[in-house]
């Protein structure tokens, strides 16, 4: 294993310090608990926003930290989920009187934790809606499994309610703005590598050297299917597919598409897939009216790419257009 | 016989130092059908632990529990971090202000630590979880007690049952946390956090029980 780190142990230690030596005019980091706060948290009146999960999925959720976005963020081990006790610190940072929204991605452990963390707010007055991510088709929703994985949906999740909560909108509305782009929000990934997770050492999986992963989730899980190498539009087709027939997303629609790169694929391959998505989606009479392109919830070094579309109105249009300022998107600002 | 606070203290430790052993195997366990972190997010929250025992020795097995549950919940991390959490919280709310624990108070805390598991986890037998171990164990120490065994046979009843469990899961499809994501893939594996349920109430017998 070649990575740039010191060691396994300290990594996400020091990428906390990094981005604090970085960031000083948008975050500051607390320790022990972990915790990524916007530098002028609290902010007074206005609905709190915090997510959190595992690391190695940079820009998210530290890179998101900043106005028009999220308030806090709390960076777990690599792959694994937070604590309760730095949600908790995250909640009491960000509540400037109005609420706080949790937003948590649909795994057991972040679900549990962030349900204690609930609990301890609430049980000190503290207004808390959580709301759940789980818009990875890949996954088949059944009463037999942990339900559908969070994955890209988060990242437009995030910059959505952080722009209703920078309105000032009440903490019933951000969460329900927050609601709003997961009903309507589908994603599917896919690998060409497996990622190292620094403490094991060793790739999660093996892929042989003509073989890819489709369905794959942001930590290594495995997805639907291991198949041969097909052209990107093929593999465009096939994941474009799944996730246009989940949800009705009809002929007339405007959807932000967004190409997520996993940590691994250059940006010339992003841009080769959009256009392949943008064809697709042409073909079912679907418009992109808006679109992200590049690595934002990423799987270390894994080689892939994911999907997401989001079905557009025109307040989530407005929504998505609104000013940001955080280390990893920016624009009207 | 009947449990001290010494004795508690020293389950605690021993059972730190059998998920020290078993990380690599847990974490093995784990990247078959998981995430490949339990071992690791386990000894990381038990090492923690033990850094706070020789802190805190106040008689009280219930204040005991609590601490370890407190520590281990702030962590551990993943699902680990919240159930082994409860579990031991709920052992805590049990024994609370026992400097002594007799067979009735120990069948007593296994009977809250597994409420509270499934409270939080909602896992229910046959998911594939923890609770597979757990409940085979809590039954079997109740039954032991009832039919006049000593503290020693029905911990090691308790234990053996706890094995079984776990080895029962091998077969399972999982339908709760990372590994009901892989359906019928998940069939074939030993499950985790039974497996670690299972030490932590073997350490038991081999700690109160004299093995």
């Amino acid at each position: 294993m070649k990575k740039l780190i010191n060691k396994a142990d300290d990594v996400v230690r020091e990428e906390l310090q990094g981005i604090e030596a970085a960031h000083p005019d948008l975050v500051r980091v607390q320790y022990d608990p972990n915790v990524v706060i916007r530098a002028d948290a609290p902010v007074q009146g206005k609905v709190g926003l915090i997510s959190g999960g595992g690391s190695g999925h940079e820009p998210m959720h530290g890179g998101f930290v900043g106005m028009g976005m999220l308030d806090a963020a709390c960076p777990g081990e690599v792959f694994t989920s937070p604590t309760p006790d730095q949600m908790h610190e995250a909640t009491k940072a960000v509540n400037g009187g109005a609420g706080v929204v949790h937003i948590v991605k649909n795994y057991t452990g972040d679900v549990m934790n962030f349900d204690m963390a609930a609990e301890l707010a609430r049980s000190e007055g503290i207004e808390v809606e959580s709301v759940l991510v789980d818009d990875d088709v890949a996954v088949q929703d059944s009463l037999y499994t942990a339900g559908r994985r969070g994955v890209g949906t988060t990242v437009l999740m995030e910059k959505i309610a952080g722009a209703a909560a920078e309105e000032r909108r009440s903490l019933a509305d951000v969460a329900a703005v927050a609601r709003k782009v997961n009903e309507q929000g589908r994603s599917m990934g896919m690998a060409l590598t497996s990622c190292i997770v620094p403490a094991a050492g060793k790739p999660t999986f093996e892929l042989g050297d003509d073989e890819m992963e489709i369905g794959i989730g942001i930590h290594g899980e495995p997805g639907r299917e291991r198949m041969k190498m097909k052209t990107v539009a093929e593999i465009v087709e096939m994941m474009a597919t799944a996730v246009v027939d989940d949800l009705p997303y009809a002929s007339g629609d405007k959807v932000l598409a967004f190409v997520n790169g996993m940590g691994g694929t250059p940006l010339i391959e992003l841009y080769v897939v959009f256009n392949e998505l943008n064809k697709f989606l042409k073909g079912r009479g679907v418009e992109i009216s808006r679109n992200l392109i590049g690595n934002y919830i990423t799987s270390l070094e894994m080689q892939g790419f994911s999907i997401t579309l989001l079905k557009l109105d025109d307040d989530l249009t407005k929504l998505w257009d609104a000013p940001v300022n955080t280390a990893g998107m920016r624009w009207g600002v | 016989m009947s449990v001290s606070f010494e004795d508690a203290v020293h389950w605690v430790r021993s059972f730190a130092d059998v998920i020290a052993e078993n990380k690599e195997y847990l974490t093995q366990l784990d990247s078959a059908i998981g995430d490949a972190d339990h071992g690791i997010n386990m000894n990381r929250g038990m090492q923690a632990v033990l850094g706070k025992l020789d802190g805190a020795p106040n008689g009280d097995i219930g204040a005991l529990m609590k601490a370890v549950g407190m520590t281990l919940v702030s962590t551990v991390g993943g699902a680990g971090g919240p159930l082994y959490g409860t579990l031991f919280l709920q052992f805590g709310v049990a024994t609370a202000g026992k400097a002594d624990l007799e067979p009735a108070d120990w069948a007593l805390a296994l009977e809250k630590g597994v409420e509270g598991v499934q409270m939080r986890g909602k896992a229910e037998p046959g998911d594939k979880t923890m609770v597979d171990a757990l409940i085979p164990a809590r039954d079997a120490f109740r039954q032991a007690v009832d039919d006049g065994e000593s503290f020693e046979d029905a911990l090691r009843r308790s234990a053996a049952a706890a094995e079984e469990g776990m080895k029962a899961t091998i077969p399972w499809v999982a339908r709760k946390g990372r590994a009901s994501y892989l359906g019928e893939r998940s069939a074939g594996h030993q499950d985790p956090g039974a497996t670690s349920s299972y030490l932590l109430l073997k350490a038991a017998a081999d700690s109160w029980g004299g093995g």
